[in-house]
């Protein structure tokens, strides 16, 4: 009879999903027996738990521990990634409150599951494992599928929700057959051993179940990363679901599928990478040209975001095509940048429209400028920020994205990304335009800022400038992340 | 086990029912047991292989798959009741509000 050994279990890799996880489930006790309508009080304490998460993280910074048998890692990589996770999740929240308040679906169900996300999101970044992957994956995609139908009386959030959730789940198939496949050709499922397992293959790019799972495993978190031609539910999820969880799902859960595609591809799969560079070359190339060219005729703002998340994921591909240090540590930092600027640019958003969603158009912004100069002067540097206009980190990021395709020999590549970029302004500047240069018909007498969305505006703007002017506050610690993975 | 392929062929064909039925059919539950079915049909495929490798990891995997599912179907369907409380539909063709 064999001895079955329980192997010593470190918990101090995942200390702060524990935090978060044992808090939503306290908030959930809290919102059953706290009166309905104020539901405040769990902003505040969820706002809390994450900065107390972020302190956790931020504990572990250069430690190198794996646990649970090699299924879970804390390096700098998860790190890094699990404190951009918490950066959306914690703007997220600021500006939530308000939001919910004003359509009328403020159920204190929200800010549970915005940290059961970020939980998924964290496991996500950490797991070396394709299972802990997996159900990070799921933890993550579940808990958002609910937030995106949120507003249950609103119809456009019902059909975001019903749409998210169908492809969501079509597409956890894709991933799933990859890994199946990728289990069957190697034989487990620790990203450590397939690297291993497939280094010692004479060539492993004619090993079909081998290729045909990792191409499978791409589809399933290209679905997630609104890679086209798989971005088809963005712009309705994202334009469907209430604004403050489309900044969130825009920029956190991006953020964790090119963690865990990158620890995937770089830790598990670095034989193929002549392989899936050149998908994801194609990949590259299509999402940003894909995302750019709809963005332009579109009247919706956050339509408009939701083509530009798209196009934005295109150009974080390119450094992910790229796979050197340069290219994946520009996608680190490109993704912290990210989560600042483009939530930062939805707050703007919810406080210009009104009840129902409704003044979500372009149009609606006319003259902003004059009415809340402030206001104005923010969202300008948001869409500058996203149309890569230095000194905004925006610039920093993209510049280290193209450079690393550069120094791969990808010129074509950089040389499309740059054009996009430059198409892409037009759709930016358009905003701008009708802040600054138009009339404005509206007194905007409905824009009120209350104190969390100032404190998420600022926070915000600091992190869209100051990495833009000294890139190194960040970037130098994205490096050593991507280094030791 | 020199039955493998037997059973890859098997879960395969029924990968591609459960594909082809996701994007031929209009009912919303119709194309959530499609989905259910491409799971299933990964099942297998995973069930397979750990019989065939010898190791069991496999079949953890199966486990944790099925504790998935049954998550995503309990929203699944509380979204679907959302949709149906405001359309009085469960079709795909009248989440229509939103297009380009």
């Amino acid at each position: 009879m064999d001895m079955i050994l329980i192997p010593a279990v470190n918990m101090a890799p995942i200390l702060p999903e524990i935090l978060l996880s044992v808090l939503a489930m306290i908030l959930l006790l809290i919102n059953v027996f706290s009166p309905g309508g104020q539901k405040s009080s769990l902003a505040y304490i969820s706002f809390l738990g994450i900065i107390a998460a972020g302190v956790l993280v931020a504990i572990g910074w250069g430690v190198h521990i794996e646990s649970f048998s090699g299924s879970v890692v804390l390096d700098n990589f998860a790190t890094f990634f699990k404190m951009t996770f918490l950066v959306a999740a914690g703007l997220a929240v600021l500006i939530s409150d308000s939001y919910m308040e004003r359509e009328g679906c403020n159920q204190g169900e929200l800010y549970p599951l915005i940290l059961f996300t970020v939980v998924g999101m964290m496991l996500m970044a950490s797991g070396t494992d394709l299972m802990t992957i997996f159900l990070g994956l799921e933890v993550m995609s579940v808990s958002l599928y609910v937030l995106a139908g949120f507003n249950r009386a609103n119809k456009k959030s019902n059909e975001a929700g019903l749409k998210y959730f169908l492809l969501g789940a079509f597409s956890t198939g894709f991933l799933l057959y990859g890994m199946a496949l990728i289990y069957g050709a190697t034989g487990t499922t620790r990203l450590y051993k397939i690297a291993a397992i497939v280094g010692q293959m004479t060539v492993p790019s004619s090993n079909i179940m081998l290729v045909a799972g990792m191409l499978l495993m791409m589809t399933g978190f290209a679905f997630k990363i609104a890679a086209a031609p798989f971005h088809m539910w963005t712009p309705d999820v994202y334009e469907g679901a209430p604004t403050p969880m489309t900044a969130f799902m825009s920029a956190g859960p991006k953020a964790a599928g090119f963690a865990a595609l990158l620890r995937l591809f770089l830790v598990a799969l670095p034989t193929l990478q002549v392989e899936w560079s050149q998908v994801l070359w194609v990949l590259a190339v299509l999402t940003m040209t894909v995302g750019n060219i709809t963005a332009l005729r579109q009247d919706n703002i956050k339509r408009i975001l939701a083509y530009s998340s798209i196009a934005h994921a295109g150009y974080a591909l390119v450094g992910f095509a790229a796979g050197n240090g340069t290219g994946t540590a520009g996608i680190l930092f490109y993704m912290l940048s990210y989560a600042f600027m483009n939530i930062g640019a939805f707050a703007i958003i919810i406080l210009v429209s009104k009840k129902g969603e409704t003044n979500g158009n372009v149009s609606d912004f006319a003259g902003l400028g004059f009415k809340h100069p402030l206001l104005a002067l923010a969202m300008t540097l948001f869409l500058f920020s996203l149309a890569g206009v230095p000194p905004a980190a925006g610039f920093i990021g993209k510049f280290y994205l193209f450079s690393g395709a550069i120094q791969k020999g990808y010129i074509w590549l950089a040389v499309i990304g740059v054009l996009n970029s430059a198409a892409s302004v037009y759709y930016y500047l358009r905003i701008m335009v009708y802040m600054y240069f138009k009339e404005s018909t509206e007194e905007f007498e409905w824009v009120k800022v209350t104190a969390p969305v100032a404190l998420a505006l600022v926070i915000a703007a600091a992190g869209t400038l100051i990495p833009g002017i000294v890139p190194s506050v960040i970037l130098e610690y994205a490096q050593m992340a991507v280094k030791l993975m | 086990m020199e039955n493998l392929n037997s059973y890859l062929i098997v879960s395969a064909v029924l990968f591609s029912i459960g594909t082809i039925g996701v994007l031929t059919r209009k009912n919303a539950i119709v194309i959530f047991m499609c989905i259910e079915l491409m799971l299933n049909a990964v099942n297998l495929t995973f069930v397979a292989f750990s019989r065939h490798l010898g190791n069991l990891d496999g079949q953890i995997f199966v486990f944790f798959i099925m504790t998935v599912a049954a998550a995503e179907a309990a929203v699944g369907l509380a979204l679907f009741i959302a949709f149906y409380n405001n359309k009085e539909s469960i079709d795909v063709d009248d989440a229509n509000m939103m297009k380009w």
